[in-house]
């Protein structure tokens, strides 16, 4: 069987996500964030929800998720975006909406309209890429940074004596009466990434149920800052990240 | 059983070189291009083994650009 006979539009098995435009990402090779989208691109278009979704960007290197996943996007101000969804759902009640946010944003200082968000119960989703730094900025210590984990700012590694300890939030929204779906998932490998891509699906239909908040960890690299390959920065993730933010559900109450 | 046959279309202008994909496929099919580099300078994936591709799609699942396409078919 030759090449030609084989790539023919009727033995397509994987393409790049339609609601994923031609516009290249700007994202370090291997950052976790480009999976997350082509994620969030399927189920939004599995769901037919292509004209009813209106999500939120963060500030962080997901800043301009706006550009790459063709749905409607409002950009809020740091940390911010839980609020804005918030409002945004409650005046489109028939939108899916869903805030996109890393744990500078979202685990720092956004963790009050976090926390307020979940705890209300908006009916929306939160995606959260936990890649344990500050990317955009050049990799500064979060307040999820690992113990020992060394940063632009604890070049040294955490201690917690002077850093404090790293922040679970998704473990805090678990016992947040508000919150139906809690979970944290990671993209390391294609095993992992069905399962990521079944939790978002999930969140997002709870979401549009209207059973209330939804909360999608994924726990991700930051080669560049981690300073390291893509390849071994998910063996890294592995190794360090997984013990300390173990992957599962921790709260399913749709 | 049939064996299935699979082709990658790989999107090298797109490819940033991250070699996640060589690493996803089970049958070593992908390897980074040494002698070219796209317009960003990157060396992109390519299959250096392409009769051992089966189209099981996990370099195109991992690959965070969504550069690669994938084809399968029955072997008759
Ligand atoms: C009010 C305000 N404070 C600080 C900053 C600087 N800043 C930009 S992105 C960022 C953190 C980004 O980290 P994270 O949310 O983890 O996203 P990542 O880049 O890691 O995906 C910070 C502190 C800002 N833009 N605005
Ligand atoms: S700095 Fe880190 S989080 Fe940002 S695009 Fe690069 S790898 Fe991804
Ligand atoms: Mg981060």
């Amino acid at each position: 069987m030759t090449k030609e006979e084989i790539i023919q539009p009727e033995n397509l098995v994987y393409k790049k996500p339609e609601l994923l435009n031609d516009t290249p990402m700007h994202y370090c090779p291997g950052c976790s964030h480009g999976v997350v989208h082509k994620l969030v691109a399927e189920v939004i278009a599995e769901m037919g929800m292509q004209e009813k979704t209106i999500a939120i960007s963060p500030v962080g290197c997901a800043v301009f998720a706006y550009k790459y996943i063709d749905v409607d996007w409002q950009e809020a101000a740091h940390g911010r975006a839980p609020a804005l969804a918030s409002a945004i759902k409650r005046l489109w009640p028939d939108r899916l909406v869903f805030t996109y946010q890393g744990d500078g944003d979202l685990a720092c200082i956004g963790t009050g309209e976090t926390i307020h968000a979940l705890n209300r119960g908006e009916n929306i989703t939160i995606i959260f890429i936990n890649n344990a730094i500050y990317g955009m900025t050049g990799g500064q210590m979060a307040p999820t940074t690992l113990l020992g984990m060394k940063t632009a700012t604890c070049p040294y590694g955490r201690e917690p004596a002077l850093h404090g300890y790293p922040l679970k939030v998704t473990e805090i929204a678990a016992t947040l009466q508000g919150t139906c779906y809690v979970t944290r998932q990671s993209v390391q490998s294609v095993a992992a990434i069905l399962k990521a891509k079944k939790a978002i699906r999930k969140a997002f239909e709870y979401s549009m149920q209207g059973k209330g908040s939804n909360l999608v960890e994924i726990v991700s690299t930051c080669n560049t800052n981690w300073r390291m390959s893509p390849v071994k920065a998910n063996q890294w993730m592995e190794e360090n990240m997984f013990p300390f933010y173990p992957l599962g559900d921790l709260k399913d109450n749709g | 059983m049939a064996k299935m046959r699979g082709a990658t279309v790989v999107d090298t202008e797109r490819c940033k070189g991250c070699g996640l994909c060589i690493v996803a496929c089970p049958f070593k099919v992908l390897a980074l291009s040494t002698k070219n580099v796209n317009q960003k300078g990157y060396n992109y994936a390519e299959a250096v083994a392409p009769d051992a591709c089966t189209g099981c799609t996990s370099c195109a699942i991992v690959c965070p650009d969504g550069c690669i396409t994938v084809y399968r078919k029955k072997e008759d």
